[in-house]
């Protein structure tokens, strides 16, 4: 499947050759926005089926292109949902397929040679997930264990970056997505499951008794999620820069972040119940498109 | 439109650091190092699931062409069961089912299972073909086998298989040339091959085409190496003056 879209993809950038880099043009001109969603990423952005998208990115984006419709002062703006993976998503949006990506797309400095993204809203922090029963505690304790982790994220160079600094041995099982990922350590094939903070809270929420499973140990890395968009187009990186902006700054981003983090959130009604990290509060505190090798510098 | 950069494959996987020569050294592994070893596995699972699929298939196919009506039922079934289920869905049966209703499945590493998986998948399509192979001959070379006093066995072993297994060897190419695509479905359940090298590697690089492209190119060339294979096998045991042999 997901071979199948990237295909797509790259047929898509054949066609539509040299990508329009005047966003705020063409949506003046078309009077249609394409968003891009994700199927699955957590709180931040997800299906509710039925073609409707839902998360905090997603609310995020909603605010911003209403900002962007009163600015070019029109009547009517139709907004477009498109679901992309993260194979596809970077070729998408430069190609002109999407506007703006509304997932939980990590800015770091390769793909900033690609695209642009907007301030930080969101940052991550990889965690372990084990089994409350295990006893583990850190990741110290994992060596010679079964880590699962989900194959295309950055979390499995994270993991053979550890084990070679530390000379620690891993088994590593990869699931195919996070609810694979999440079923090996729910099946016992795995005794943790190494991922992003948001994604394991909200697995953890929806397990059959989420009181089995706890996050545990330090921070393994920290990863700026931005939404993103077309590279060398600074009318529209500024149109959502001062929107968002202006979200941080009212408060309104933190009422939103209750919203989808804290509160129970459609279609099953659980809650992730996580609190926004220093980390995230940081970036709210002060707006900025820094990569993620900035924060490893700290 | 997309630049491309091949020499992303001479970086080092975990630094990112080019890498003189384009292979690692010293426990060093770069792209290059690791699309090869996932070739490994990819050839590794296409041909053991071959060899299951080729022995389980070729016995499920001659059962159903046997007059006791019990084996053929058999073997029947056996064809019908694993042909209309799909293959990922066969995949996550062994991989995640059954481990959890017989437990000592859960020891068994994911690369047997998916062996197995791959090869009794297989084994329902090579069975037809086989059938297919053994009733295409004239009824009257297996009777021919039984009057002059040969057992069954002995029929099939001497007379009709011979016969049988080089009428099916251009379907079977074909087979042999799925198996190693399909072998991508292994990556779902955690094994380190072409496909979800190409995912993975594409993510930490950012150089999905390039990855996709050169997996490409090494699925093409496993699979072309086969048919060039089985061509060859097919010129060496033809027989004169049968199937269009000169």
């Amino acid at each position: 499947m997901k071979k199948l879209t990237y295909l797509a993809a790259a047929l898509a950038l054949l066609v539509a050759g040299a990508a329009q880099a005047d966003t705020l043009a063409k949506i003046k001109g078309s009077g249609a926005v394409t968003m891009g969603v994700r199927e699955s990423s957590g709180a931040l952005s997800y299906t509710l089926g039925d073609g409707k998208f839902a998360g905090f990115h997603v609310e995020i984006c909603t605010r911003v292109l209403a900002d962007v419709q009163k600015q070019l002062a029109l009547a009517k703006l139709d907004v477009k949902y498109q679901p992309v993976t993260s194979q596809n998503r970077i070729p998408l949006v430069q190609n002109g397929t999407v506007d703006i990506e509304c997932g939980s797309t990590t800015n770091n400095a390769t793909r900033q040679k690609d695209v642009a993204f907007a301030v930080t809203t969101y940052v991550e922090e990889v965690r372990i997930a084990v089994k409350a029963a295990s006893g583990i505690t850190g990741i110290a304790q994992l060596t010679g264990k079964n880590v699962a982790t989900t194959t295309g994220t950055t979390s499995v160079q994270l993991l053979r970056k550890h084990e070679r600094a530390n000379g620690v041995e891993f088994k590593e099982i990869f699931g195919k997505d996070h609810a694979d990922s999440f079923l090996l350590l729910e099946s016992g094939r795995a005794d943790a499951f190494v991922m992003d903070g948001q994604i394991l809270a909200g697995n953890i929420a929806k397990a059959k008794s989420p009181a089995d499973f706890r996050i545990v140990g330090e921070v393994l890395a920290v990863e700026p999620i931005a939404i993103m968009i077309r590279k060398d187009d600074p009318a529209f990186k500024k149109a959502v820069d001062d929107s968002i902006s202006a979200m941080m700054k009212s408060g309104e981003i933190a009422k939103m972040y209750d919203k989808w983090f804290l509160q129970p959130i459609p279609p099953s009604n659980t809650r992730v119940g996580l609190p926004a990290s220093d980390a995230t509060k940081m970036a709210w505190a002060t707006p900025n498109d820094k990569p993620v090798e900035d924060y490893a510098k700290k | 439109m997309a630049t491309w950069d091949w020499q992303v494959f001479c970086k080092e996987t975990t630094t990112g650091d080019a890498v003189s020569g384009c292979f690692g050294r010293g426990g060093d592994v770069t792209y290059l190092d690791w699309m090869l070893s996932a070739w490994g596995w990819t050839l590794g699972v296409a041909l053991l699931a071959m060899g299951v699929a080729l022995l389980v298939g070729s016995l499920m196919g001659i059962l159903r062409t046997v007059p006791d009506k019990r084996l053929v039922f058999i073997g029947e079934v056996w064809t019908e069961l694993f042909r209309n289920i799909p293959l990922l869905v066969q995949i996550f049966l062994w991989y995640h089912v059954l481990p959890s209703l017989f437990k000592p499945l859960q020891g068994v590493p994911s690369f047997l299972l998916v062996v197995v998986a791959l090869g009794f998948f297989t084994s329902a399509r090579i069975s037809e073909q086989v059938k297919a192979g053994i009733q295409s001959l004239p009824g009257g070379q297996r009777y021919a086998g039984l009057a002059m006093g040969l057992t069954l066995p002995q029929t099939y072993r001497y007379v009709l298989l011979p016969m049988a297994f080089r009428t099916v060897i251009p379907p079977l190419t074909s087979e042999a040339m799925n198996i190693v695509k399909n072998s991508s479905v292994a990556f779902a359940v955690s094994i380190a091959e072409l496909t979800m090298f190409a995912m993975q590697a594409g993510e930490e690089t950012s150089r999905t085409m390039e990855m996709y492209l050169a997996v490409t190119a090494l699925y093409f060339v496993s699979a072309f190496a086969i048919n060039r294979l089985a061509l060859f096998l097919e010129t060496r045991v033809r027989v004169p003056g049968i199937l269009g042999a000169k």
